[in-house]
């Protein structure tokens, strides 16, 4: 090339420069919105409303209720939502819990928001959504419908924010959820006869189970997230549920440095020395872990409620449900749970009411009885009773623990990165690589680096 | 500036009338033909990267505004013990995926090239194979390969009395980065042969036997002879697999997930973790321009090297 072109390059290059650089200018996310004032505003503005009055409507309804059951209850009601009001359409855009997690944020702040999303309990999603202002606060109609008494007050404090985004656990409600989910324990029936009645007997039977050659807990970390809910559910029974939920929600002075959650991460770093999980727990899936307890080894399995359908259809009355015993007997129950993720109001929606009316109609009490036939566990106070089984075990214990209010949200809602932070750390605890207490540090240090910033 | 040299009309070369520019010299009108294309690049590429350098300058959520921090996401790069941890793991993943592929991968050249094997277009199709599968069975089935109980791996050095071998492949801290990396050489050293296998039979028949004559063995047959006549392939297989190595994600998200804590993650990884789980779009976007730089670096230097052993 010779040296006469060689402007128009550089005016070629200057044109695409230019190009790039107006794609940028603006730092991006646009400008600050007041929320808090947007907030008040939407609060003043709800009311509920004769929905066959409101027109025309179609709403679009992102959720991740795709498996099994929960495909099947969300179907059929809302079916019933739009016989019961023909002028409403529903709009369902299914989507993998992954994959709703991955895009809803990018689509709830784009142009055509969805009007109704399931928005996940915590900061990663839904305290974000809120501190962009993009969810609507609930308030109003949390008053018009009642849903005061359709839940118990912990579960509807896991979907409430401060309107800015930065209380997490109070503040305004963003949102309802249908199902209730208890991470417990599962046993073998045939193996185990009599259930523990407190924790030093359930240790004793991991401990017998181990001499008779069994696995005791079967257990697969290789998806991390199994670690948090082994160490929750030894957690529980050392530490105070208030001091949890005080750290779970970033409450003024909370701390993970405390002598109790040593305590409780020195016992499940010794329960994993004396081999009380499955061989290699670190690289074996989920999936496989619960598998083989299926098939009929081990005694235990710490998991949650979502494996019931598949156990019991794997093991029929073999396979028994039971909250982990606490230190002394017939102490209120402690248990880690939560519930489904919540359906939350867009703040762009142009029918912020039909969409109320909505959230409402899929957790009424008449839910509640879809949600027990399509064999799902409803959140919500309900009177349906499912036919027997591990199924009544399970929501026997949901009621209880409601009652008590003895449910401790996961650890992993404290901070954006927690699920990252808590589930390496646990991995690292089990695979004998850190000490008890250099573990708590280390988890505080992560957790301090959000608080500091609130 | 091949392209606009392609296009002169044929007429204006055989002309070649004095005071007009030679043939094949670019002409005004040759940007005109490159702009569709680079509208393209612009649009899709540059763009897009652009972008994520400007927004790498901001601690931003994806959502509310974002905060202009300037370089301090490019300073966490290197003072964050997990980003600093997840490049060197890329660089120790580099020799699974590039180094011991294109050793395998010479050593099956070397041996096809001293003799006429049978039926050797359906070998080199069959070890060419893992290339043809999507990334992500291939790590879904390597998971249950690895699977500590009930696992291939384990049941057969069970099964020929090698128990003593069976390893908690994944779940180990010190076992499963290369475990992983072993699933990337598995990859990638079909990819490496097929290369080297087509260039081989590019060398000239003449010199194996000019160094036969001379009586050299096989080992100086191999480096006298195969080894300097496959130089380019050898640049297109290391610039290819490193790329692999370095911007892997697949293997490493489904395998392990990044773990045993931390143990096993790579940049790529990261970037997904921070860009679209925990809200970190401003850092997520520092790692991804600080890979690509790498990457860039590395693939350059690489042909540097090669173009001057060339010469």
């Amino acid at each position: 090339m010779s040296y006469a072109r060689r402007p128009h390059l550089a005016a070629l290059l200057t044109i695409v420069f230019a190009v790039v650089l107006a794609g940028c200018g603006a730092s991006p996310g646009g400008d600050e919105a007041d929320n808090q004032q947007q907030a008040e505003q939407a609060k003043q503005n709800s009311k509920k409303i004769d929905v066959t009055k409101a027109g025309d409507v179609t709403l679009t309804v992102w959720d991740q209720e795709v498996r099994g059951g929960q495909a099947k209850q969300i179907k059929q009601l809302n079916q019933a939502f739009q016989s019961k009001y023909p002028n409403v359409t529903i709009k369902r855009v299914a989507k993998s819990f992954d994959d709703l997690n991955t895009t809803l944020k990018l689509a709830a702040s784009g142009p055509k928001a969805p009007d109704v999303v399931q928005a996940n309990q915590g900061r990663q999603v839904m305290g974000q959504l809120v501190e962009g202002g993009l969810l609507t606060p609930l308030d109003a109609y949390e008053e018009a419908y009642g849903w005061g008494d359709r839940y118990s007050s912990v579960l509807l404090d896991l979907n409430r924010f401060s309107d800015d985004g930065k209380q997490f656990g109070s503040g305004s409600l963003y949102g309802l959820s249908q199902m209730g989910e208890i991470v417990g324990v599962f046993y073998n029936k045939e193996k185990v006869t009599t259930p523990p009645a407190t924790f030093a007997e359930f240790e004793q039977q991991l401990e017998q189970a181990k001499s008779g050659g069994d696995v005791p807990i079967a257990f697969g970390n290789l998806d991390p997230f199994a670690g948090i809910h082994e160490y929750q559910t030894v957690q529980n029974q050392f530490v105070d549920k208030e001091a949890i939920r005080d750290f779970v929600f970033a409450k003024e002075g909370a701390s993970f440095t405390s002598s109790e959650n040593q305590d409780a991460a020195t016992k499940l770093q010794e329960w994993a020395d004396k081999g009380y999980f499955t061989p290699d727990f670190n690289g074996t899936g989920y999936d496989p872990a619960w598998q083989q307890f299926a098939k009929g080894k081990g005694h235990f399995l710490i998991a949650g409620t979502w494996l019931t359908a598949d156990l019991a259809e794997n093991m029929g009355d073999k396979v028994g449900f039971m909250l982990m015993p606490g230190q002394e007997e017939g102490a209120p129950p402690v248990s880690l749970g939560g519930e489904s993720l919540p359906f939350a109001v867009s703040s762009k929606t142009k029918n912020p009411d039909v969409a109320a009316a909505y959230i409402d109609f899929i957790t009424n009490a008449e839910a509640g009885q879809v949600l027990v036939d399509t064999n799902n566990l409803p959140a919500m106070k309900t009177d349906a009773q499912p036919s027997g089984g591990v199924s009544q075990e399970v929501q026997q214990a949901w009621t209880t623990l409601n009652d008590e209010q003895g449910l401790v949200p996961y650890l992993d809602y404290a901070t954006p990165t927690f699920y990252d932070d808590v589930s390496g750390a646990i991995q690292r605890l089990l695979g004998g690589k850190v000490q008890p207490g250099p573990f708590t540090e280390g988890v505080q240090q992560d957790y301090s680096k959000f608080t500091e910033k609130l | 500036m091949s392209i606009p040299a392609a296009t002169l009309p044929a007429r204006a070369r055989r002309r070649g009338r004095a005071g007009e520019r030679p043939p094949g010299e670019p002409r005004r009108i040759a940007y005109l033909y490159v702009l569709p294309g680079l509208a393209v690049f612009v649009a899709f590429v540059l763009l897009p990267l652009v972008h994520s350098a400007w927004i790498s300058l901001f601690a931003w959520d994806g959502i509310t505004p974002g905060e202009w921090v300037a370089l301090d996401n490019y300073e966490a790069v290197f003072t964050d013990p997990d980003l600093r941890a997840a490049f060197l793991h890329s660089l120790i993943l580099l020799v699974f995926y590039s180094v011991i592929p294109i050793v395998i991968g010479l050593l099956l050249a070397a041996a096809m090239s001293r003799s006429r094997v049978r039926g050797l277009a359906a070998f080199r199709t069959i070890l060419f194979l893992p290339q043809v599968i999507a990334l992500v069975v291939v790590a879904v089935m390597w998971r249950m390969i690895y699977a500590p109980a009930g696992g291939l791996l384990n049941e057969s050095l069970s099964l020929v009395g090698l128990g003593a071998l069976t390893q908690n492949w994944l779940g180990d801290f010190d076992i499963a980065l290369p475990a992983v990396g072993l699933i990337g050489t598995w990859v990638m050293y079909g990819l490496a042969m097929v290369l080297f296998t087509a260039g081989v039979q590019k060398i000239p028949q003449s010199l194996y036997d000019a160094a036969r004559v001379d009586g050299a063995g096989p080992v100086r047959e191999f480096f006298a002879v195969t080894l300097p006549g496959l130089r380019s392939e050898m640049a297109v297989a290391l610039t290819l697999t490193t790329i692999a190595a370095l911007r892997n994600f697949d293997l490493v998200y489904i395998t392990t997930g990044g773990g045993p804590g931390g143990a096993t993650s790579v940049p790529a990884f990261e970037v997904y973790e921070r860009a679209f789980q925990s809200g970190e779009v401003g850092g997520a976007s520092a790692v991804g321009v600080c890979l690509a730089a790498v990457i860039f670096l590395l693939a350059f230097g690489i042909n540097r090297i090669a173009d001057r052993a060339a010469r």
